[in-house]
């Protein structure tokens, strides 16, 4: 296999994981303030994801490292096309971080309302924006034969990517109340699980309509042929297994189901866009790929080495990161954040 | 405007402001890691209150320092992609490096430390916290390797066909002096600038109770470990000079406003510069001194800043290649002059531990509380110093600024972004400072980790 092949999947797995580990980051700090009626609860709730969430961030920032030293085309591009989603995206996760870590260092109820919702809205944002982002790198922006951007902020916004985005929020949301069910317990793990129960169907309408869109909306059916129909078809598969998990009560495969669900739909995306990593709307010669978008060989090779020693080395400890803590919060948990 | 002007704004800005958290990050890691790590050897729980008050500080900080570093990693593509598409294939590098060996173990091993008093043995936890420590300092390696390339490219080619920098050497490219100059000056910084703030602290509970030992602990390791620390980055800052006149003598000689090559060179002491900042008025000058400062005898050639121009504009074309010399001198001066401020100030601390705390020294106590913004004053010129010395290049000798940013950005959006960051870093600034001096304040006993915890104010 290339090299450039072998970077495209390791950031097609960067982002896998980062949208199942984030993902339910996001959706707990969406649910919040709904599933907290107490500020007890509020900060059970936050110490559930209080371990990992910053681990997990590191993720999308290990991601986009690759996408610049293994594609640094592609990093230009993207980053300066998506300007004004990503400065939004850096503001609402400028105060989603500091918000977990001030939140309970004050007393005063007007506070830690305020973090409170702040959280909230630096969780909706991203997740969100991610999925606009990342329906529209399938679809198909203006780009120039320079690699440019030549289009505006609304470019982003269409019915595809913004049904995307919905997809992600809601499965993210989700994931985030099945996670909360796993992790918490008393009143907001039973919130949680109601939650749960009345979202998981509109998680699977969105998803299947967005992957859907990205099949027959995209090129991809014609490139790939119908059966590459078969990955947000096994994503909604997920969903439904959630789904059917959460009414038997059994949460950890729910929670295998919406994992499932985020990865599928992810790698959806990615296989659309291969060999592309950016599609261009106005000539197909002008669209990204994984050949004239990469770094050189040398560049790749010391890149796959560091890759092969640490990568694995990192999953390890954030496994036993999450071993450390698989424990439950309960009511007499000793709370830090 | 010009959407450049305002991208270095915006960058400078969010520059600045991250590496307000960095060094203290870098430095009050290892002292609360040696703290929790003579807990862990003696059993004594003082040092594990210690290890929590400083502990919980440091949390504050990084939690700072982890939001506004991420809009750095950012900006490289939003702002500057003409620079990434240039440099990415070395530049990327070292940045996915730093994720993926200093970023997760920091942000994993934290997570553990702050939850995991309870769920881990002594010994394991204490390691969690070297853990972070190792994962920051390695992440300040790497960032400086990928800066130290900006300003003294090694280990590439240009490629003939695609126009941009290529890697051909990553040895060359990871020991490149210039980072390991950067990394020392810079690490040293860190526990300086970590110094000052324990020794302030520990100094403000000192004047209200007197006999508190835990401060007098912490204020004893800040005195002998800011001193040494400041006296290592002026050590490797003067190193850093000398290989900075032999890279890039033109940052080096605008720090010092030399404007025409002697032998021996004068040092300026004070200089006034015109309205453009390029050109000097009037300057107060010690015969030799310069010569003496970078050759340690009376008698050396230092180039001006007039060749040094006239020499890039029969190599690089016609040009402007002065940066801001205004900046460069004040930024200089005032990194300096503050340095040895703190050394002498670290000189008095420790005078009054070995006097055993005269009581009419004592009032002077109260003051050291404002010796904490020192190094914070000293850092931030230092990057200033060390950016815009650069200036008109954004990599040394390869690109300039004006050729670095997105072209597809228009002035009012890159202005759009800059008013966001600087309103939200301006409001984060206060609460930040807030919490800290909060914490900080309330001292080791009533300062528990956990936060207090009414009783449901939102029932």
């Amino acid at each position: 296999m290339e090299l450039q092949t072998v970077w495209f999947l390791l950031i097609t797995i960067l982002f896998t994981g980062f949208f199942i580990l984030e993902g339910f980051d996001y959706g707990v700090g969406i649910l919040l303030p709904f599933l907290g009626k107490s500020d007890k609860e509020r900060r059970m709730i936050i110490n559930a994801i209080g371990p990992f969430w910053d681990g997990n961030e590191v993720w999308i920032i290990t991601a986009g490292g690759a996408i610049f030293a293994a594609f640094p085309e592609w990093y230009a591009t993207l980053f300066s096309g998506f300007y004004l989603a990503l400065a939004l995206m850096l503001f609402a996760l400028i105060i989603r971080g500091v918000g977990f870590e001030f939140r309970s260092n004050e007393v005063k109820p007007l506070w830690r309302k305020t973090w409170d919702w702040l959280i909230f809205t630096g969780s909706l944002i991203p997740a969100l924006l991610w999925g606009v982002a990342m329906a529209n790198l399938l679809k198909g922006l203006p780009i120039d034969e320079n690699f440019t951007f030549v289009g505006t902020f609304w470019d982003l916004l269409n019915p595809y990517s913004l049904i995307s985005g919905l997809a992600f929020l809601s499965l993210f949301i989700l994931h985030g109340a099945i996670f909360l069910s796993l992790k918490v317990e008393g009143d907001v793990s039973d919130r949680a699980i109601s939650t749960a129960k009345r979202l998981w169907g509109p998680a699977l309408v969105w998803v299947l309509v967005a992957g859907g869109i990205g099949l027959f909306g995209t090129d991809m059916v014609d490139r790939l042929g119908i059966l590459s129909g078969i990955f947000p078809l096994v994503a909604g598969l997920g969903i439904l297994a959630a789904g059917w998990n959460i009414g038997k009560r059994q949460f950890g495969s729910a929670f295998i189901g919406t994992v499932i669900g985020i990865a599928f739909s992810t790698i959806t995306l990615f296989r659309g866009l291969f060999p592309r990593v950016m599609v261009s709307s106005l000539d197909p010669d002008w669209s990204l790929t994984i050949t004239n978008a990469s770094s050189s060989d040398y560049t790749l090779k010391v890149m796959t080495i560091v890759a092969l020693i640490f990568v694995p080395l990192v999953l390890l400890y954030q496994s036993w990161s999450y071993w450390t803590f698989r424990k439950r919060i309960r009511e007499d948990t000793p709370l830090e954040y | 405007m010009d959407p450049v002007i305002l991208s270095r704004w915006q960058f400078a800005i969010t520059t600045v402001y991250h590496f307000f958290f960095v060094p203290l990050t870098l430095g009050l890691g290892w002292f609360v890691a040696i703290m929790e790590t003579i807990y862990v050897r003696t059993g004594n729980e003082a040092y594990k209150r210690v290890a929590k008050f400083w502990g919980k500080l440091f949390l504050i900080n990084f939690a700072m320092g982890v939001v506004t570093g991420i809009v750095l990693e950012f900006q490289f593509g939003m702002n500057w992609s003409e620079f990434s598409r240039y440099v990415g294939d070395i530049f990327g590098a070292p940045l996915a490096i730093e994720a993926l060996l200093a970023f997760f173990l920091e942000s994993t091993f934290l997570g553990i430390w702050i939850f995991g008093w309870d769920r881990l043995s002594k010994g394991l936890h204490a390691l969690t916290i070297w853990m972070v420590v190792i994962g920051s300092n390695l992440s300040a390696l790497w960032i400086l390797i990928a800066n130290a390339w900006m300003q003294h490219p090694v280990g590439y080619v240009i490629n003939e066909f695609s126009g941009r920098a290529e890697l051909v050497d990553f040895a060359a490219l990871i020991f490149n002096p210039k980072a390991w100059l950067f990394f020392w000056h810079t690490i040293s910084a860190g526990f300086a600038t970590a110094a000052f703030f324990v020794l302030g602290i520990s100094a403000y509970h000192l004047v209200r109770e007197k006999g508190s030992e835990v401060f007098r602990r912490s204020f004893h390791m800040a005195a002998v470990i800011g001193i040494v620390a400041a006296i290592m980055v002026g050590v490797a800052g003067h190193f850093q000079g000398l290989y900075l006149l032999e890279v890039q003598p033109m940052a080096a000689v605008a720090s010092e406003a030399h404007y025409d090559t002697s032998d021996p060179a004068p040092f300026s002491l004070v200089a006034i510069f015109d309205s453009t900042g390029k050109r000097e008025i009037w300057s107060l000058q010690i015969p030799k001194m310069l010569s003496m400062l970078y050759y340690l005898k009376p008698e050396g050639e230092i180039p001006g800043i007039n060749q040094i121009q006239a020499e890039y504009v029969a190599k690089f074309g016609p040009g402007d290649y002065v940066p801001l010399v205004a900046l460069a001198y004040w930024t200089f001066r005032i990194m300096v002059g503050i340095g040895l401020l703190m050394i002498a100030l670290g000189i008095f601390a420790l005078f009054m531990i070995m006097k055993n705390w005269p009581e009419k020294w004592a009032r002077w106590l109260k003051w050291l509380v404002w010796v904490i913004p020192l190094p914070y004053i000293a850092n931030t010129a230092g990057w200033i110093l060390t950016e815009t010395g650069r200036q008109p290049w954004i990599v040394h000798g390869l690109l300039k600024t004006e050729n670095a940013m997105s072209t597809n950005l228009s002035a009012g959006t890159v202005l759009f972004t800059l008013i966001g960051f600087t309103l939200i870093y301006a409001v984060l600034m206060m609460v930040d400072i807030y919490l800290l001096s909060k914490y900080a304040k309330a001292g080791m006993e009533t300062a528990a980790y956990e936060p207090t915890n009414p009783v449901s104010p939102m029932d």
